[in-house]
């Protein structure tokens, strides 16, 4: 309907054009004015105008269409003009008097200035839409904060009227308002507390003295009340649980967000751990500690050295795999009655409760497995959401300048580092907005690069397979050793793989380091996402190796190692791992950290501390989860050693940054980082782990002579045997069995699952690209709104400029000739 | 709305509870904090006020570049001296809180920012605050032609409509694209 805008105009804007022609400076403006709309509203589609001219009436408009082209270069000229004159009056700033008030009492001034009427206003309107009235209210009056107005421009009487009327409405509004929403609404205002007493006073008169959250309502919501308080009370011993809170403020407060994150990841880690510890206990370990099986008793020398290996009189422990039995617990059994493979008493009496060992084992550990990978998804979806920007903008100048300052920080010599940071991270943005980065020897740049990467990842491939030869070396000497006396060397020999490993662990990445410095990375944020990306795969090449080895050579062939009981071995071979991890940590810590303080302040001479590296100690972190979780199935009470090592890493790291480091000059996106470590955390670690325990439970046959699942085929038909009895002794529940079947070994199920999580996927991608379309539109319709402000402002000022100027000779309309 | 001697009354806890974002515990702290600023005689007096150098002397705000447009953005003192009530006081570690709500983090950042108190951000705020981000020194300083671009270049970014300044519609659009921003504008006593 554009085109028939157009030809309306086009006529009108002719006749005024030949009938003011003749007139004088003041319809002239008023004829430039409406030249200027036209051309505005005509300026997307002259061509449009020219088609409709051309396609109606063919030769009379040819001559109208002559003087149409003549019109336009006028136009044009005079738009030129005007530009100017706007720009030139802008410029100047000789506004008047009444520019000035029209100027200071704008909508968009007058919002940020934040008087009492605006405040008000929008506090009405939100009340207003809660109770789903549709009132208009206009400017309102009650103060905040220092009057403020541009201009030194004074209030007027009837503003005080005006706020009074408002006033009372907005005390009406919020009496009818509930509680919570009440509560919520005055929290959310921006005025100073004297205002919101006084409102409270005018609203709730009646109420003075009582709390709004415990007001009158009547009795059924006594229960409601009963709630709130419990749920108050559930959250107050939350919140006084918050582990390490001053600890924490205070690491924040010195080293900023950066460094707080890696803190939170780690206590993040402990509360799974945690979680994870008591689901076990609870449900696994508690009931086997309770009804100790049979087994002969061993003669094992007690060592020191056990708690490092796990082996002698541990590996027949609650810790191991090996100790559970696969017999169903009565409790009116005695235990020495309890045999291996039948239950005692009978389990058709009522009133007994039976507890079936191999069925706990089995679903204690996958639900846990299945709740912790909800619990991660949510958390990953929601730090992946508060972090996403839908609308990328260009720069990040603005967001850096108006966010960047981190209030926290109180510390002198802290806020000093964190100017200088942002100096330099001003710097960098601004050099990298304008000059954009030199294109210095392309060619030797991508050598340096294809250099660096083949290094670090020569040594990757390199390291891990010496890992599997060093491992297969050693099944190969313990053979050897089990034939013969068991002695202190062949159990400390047990710790030479966990001890190379973590060796390889801890040196790899420091070459990883050196070659990225040699690289010399423009931007740090590729640098720091390259170099996790190194370490990400040198961990996971090595966990893989040995997952391959566990997994696919020793569970397979369990006799060709000389072992009666794989899963044991496997598990302890994890507790080895964690233990030897944690203990290089501390060795790094005291000798890597302390001793390369006083190297480079004695020796080097340089007047910084070194800096906390966060990467590196976030990917050990999710380095020690990983084999935690790899080994929840094979030592159930690894997640009590985890939760051991991370409180002691809590003390360790945070007296080791005090002491050793200062904080980082380098960039640090906090949020945008913990997203990536929680992704990290979900996806190689968490997805890797449940992979390989489902492998193991539905691939791998578990070893007769131990263990809750002798004598089973796999490991998941102790739950396809509980399902079968249930439907032979009790059919009303074979549906369950039904279902069981249905979802879990029919792929059609998943199919389906996979294909609505895709739609979903996509739909949610297309309703943000149209968000993004109407983000881009709504931008230039307010560029639009800006012009048009820009141009009633020089029009309002212009006139007035007029009015006062005395009528001269130059003032007299132009002889008419020279026009056309 | 004054305070006893020592000890806040209970009717006015819970009223504060309800209008501010901040926890039983946070007040307490709070009121015993403003206590130790007060001069024995002013502690009698119903409503009284800590002048300015006393509230910058807490160790929260004694580094702070934007310490003295904090205390005048939350000051209801006539004399705009920015001294502060308790209640004040209370305004204050409410918007700072951690549970306030975005708009009103930003509502106040843009008051603190806004250090002609004019109702927008001009090139002559934006260059007050970037010196105050920058620090004291005259090494980390940016030069008066990287100080131009700066400017120009966060008007380009968030004047949407183009008037040369930047309101408060516009600072909270900005805001609202950066996620570090409440987890940055806290004080924590």
């Amino acid at each position: 309907m554009a085109n028939s805008v157009d030809f309306n105009l086009s006529p009108i804007m002719e006749l005024e054009l030949e009938s003011l022609r003749e007139d004088d400076t003041a319809q002239d403006s008023m004829c430039q004015l409406i030249r200027v709309t036209g051309t505005g509203l005509e300026s997307g589609s002259p061509e449009t105008l020219e088609m409709e001219v051309l396609t109606t009436e063919g030769r009379d408009r040819m001559a109208s269409q002559m003087s149409d082209v003549r019109e336009r270069a006028d136009e044009r000229r005079l738009q030129r003009s005007e530009e100017s004159m706007q720009t030139d009056l802008l410029v100047r700033n000789r506004w008047s008097a009444a520019t000035l008030r029209v100027l200071s009492s704008m909508p968009s001034r007058s919002v940020g200035q934040q008087s009492r009427l605006e405040i008000i206003s929008q506090c009405n309107i939100r009340s207003t839409q809660l109770r789903r009235y549709h009132r208009q209210n206009q400017d309102v009056s009650l103060s905040s904060r220092p009057r403020i107005r541009g201009y030194g421009i004074e209030a007027d009487s009837e503003d005080v009227c005006e706020e009074e009327t408002k006033r009372q409405e907005l005390v009406i509004n919020l009496q009818s308002l509930s509680a919570g929403d009440r509560v919520r609404m005055m929290r959310a205002t921006p005025l100073s507390l004297a205002e919101k007493t006084k409102l409270r006073k005018l609203a709730f008169s009646d109420k003075v003295g009582q709390s709004l959250l415990s007001s009158q309502v009547p009795c059924c919501s006594l229960l409601k009340r009963a709630l709130y308080h419990v749920l108050f009370g559930c959250l107050f011993i939350l919140s006084s649980l918050q582990l390490w809170q001053v600890a924490l403020k205070r690491l924040g407060g010195r080293f900023g967000t950066g460094v707080l994150s890696y803190f939170l990841f780690l206590r993040t880690l402990l509360l799974f751990n945690v979680f994870l510890f008591l689901i076990n206990s609870l449900f696994l370990v508690l009931p086997q500690a309770i009804h100790p099986p049979l087994h002969t008793p061993s003669s094992h020398r007690v060592t020191g050295l056990e708690l490092f290996t796990g082996t002698g009189y541990l590996s027949n422990s609650l810790m191991f795999y090996g100790y559970y039995t696969n017999s169903t617990i009565n409790t009116s059994c005695r235990p020495d009655e309890a045999t291996a493979g039948t239950g005692c008493g009978t389990t058709s009496d009522p009133h007994m409760m039976a507890y079936n060992i191999p069925l706990a084992y089995f679903f204690t550990i996958g639900i846990t497995f299945f709740i912790t990978g909800i619990v991660l998804v949510y958390s990953m979806s929601k730090s992946f959401g508060r972090s996403f920007r839908v609308f990328k903008s260009q720069g990040n100048l603005a967001i850096k300048v108006f966010s960047s300052w981190d209030f926290k920080v109180s510390k002198k010599m802290s806020v000093r580092l964190q100017s200088e940071n942002i100096t330099t991270q001003l710097k960098e943005l601004l050099s990298e907005v304008n000059g954009g980065e030199e294109e210095k020897g392309r060619l030797s740049g991508m050598a340096l690069h294809l250099l660096a990467w083949s290094i670090s990842l020569g040594s990757t491939f390199f390291c891990a397979l010496g890992i599997h030869c060093f491992a297969k070396h050693m099944h190969l000497r313990r053979l050897e050793d089990a034939e013969g006396e068991v002695s202190l060397v062949h159990e400390a020999r047990l710790l030479a793989l966990p001890g190379v490993v973590s060796c390889g662990n801890l040196l790899l990445p420091g070459l990883f380091n050196l070659v990225s410095w040699m690289e010399n990375y423009n931007s740090p944020i590729v640098r720091l996402y390259v170099s996790i990306f190194r370490n990400l795969l040198l961990k996971v090449s090595i966990l893989g190796v040995l997952c391959y080895h566990w997994l696919g050579k020793i569970a397979a062939e369990p006799e060709q190692h000389g072992l009666q009981c794989w899963e044991s071995f496997v598990g302890q071979e994890l507790y080895r791992f964690l233990l030897m991890d944690f203990i290089f940590t501390v060795l790094y810590t005291v000798f890597g950290e302390y001793i390369w303080k006083l190297f480079s302040q004695g020796v080097l001479r340089r007047r910084r501390k070194p800096v906390f590296d966060i990467a590196r100690n976030v990917l050990e972190l999710i380095y020690g989860q990983t084999l935690t979780w790899l080994g929840v199935l094979f030592t159930p009470l690894l997640p009590a050693v985890q939760i051991i090592k991370l409180l002691l890493l809590f003390y360790m790291k945070k007296s080791s940054l005090l002491v050793n480091c200062q904080a980082s000059r380098k960039l640090w996106r906090a949020s945008q980082m913990s997203t990536l470590f929680i992704s990290l955390l979900c996806f190689p670690s968490f997805l890797g782990t449940s992979v390989s325990v489902i492998y193991t439970m539905w691939t791998i046959k578990p070893s007769s002579g131990c263990g809750p699942f002798r004598n089973l085929p796999f490991m998941f038909h102790s739950g396809k045997q509980w399902a079968q009895e249930l439907k032979s002794t009790n059919p009303k529940l074979a549906w369950l069995n039904w279902v069981h079947s249905c979802l879990v070994e029919n792929p059609l199920f998943l199919f389906l699952m996979a294909g609505v999580f895709l739609m979903v996927i996509y739909v949610n991608t297309q309703v943000l690209d149209g968000q993004r379309k109407i983000i881009s539109l709504l931008q230039e319709q307010m560029e639009n709104e800006g012009k048009d402000k820009k141009f009633l402002i020089t029009r309002l000022q212009a006139i007035h400029e007029e009015r006062q100027r005395p009528l001269s000779p130059s003032s007299r309309p132009q002889p008419q000739g020279s026009e056309v | 709305m004054g305070t006893t001697a020592s000890q806040l009354r209970k009717d006015l806890l819970s009223e504060y509870q309800e209008l501010t974002f901040l926890t039983k515990q946070e007040i307490i702290l709070a009121h015993k904090r403003f206590s130790e600023l007060l001069s024995k005689e002013d502690r009698n007096l119903p409503t009284p006020r800590v002048p300015m150098e006393k509230v910058l002397s807490l160790p929260e705000l004694k580094s702070n570049p934007f310490r003295k447009r904090i205390c005048h953005v939350f000051s209801t003192s006539d004399m705009k001296d920015g001294s502060l009530t308790f209640e004040d006081f209370l305004d204050l570690l409410s918007a700072f809180s951690d549970s306030a709500t975005l708009e009103i983090k930003s509502h106040y950042a843009f008051r603190i920012f806004d250090f002609d108190d004019d109702g927008t951000l001009d090139g002559g705020d934006l260059e007050k605050l970037v010196n105050c981000l920058t620090g004291e020194t005259d090494d980390t300083r940016l030069t008066t032609e990287e100080m131009r671009q700066l400017i120009s270049n966060i008007l380009e970014e968030s004047d949407i409509d183009k008037d040369g300044t930047v309101n408060l519609s516009e600072f909270q659009h900005v805001i609202s694209r950066s996620p570090d921003f409440v987890s940055s504008f806290k004080i924590v006593l």
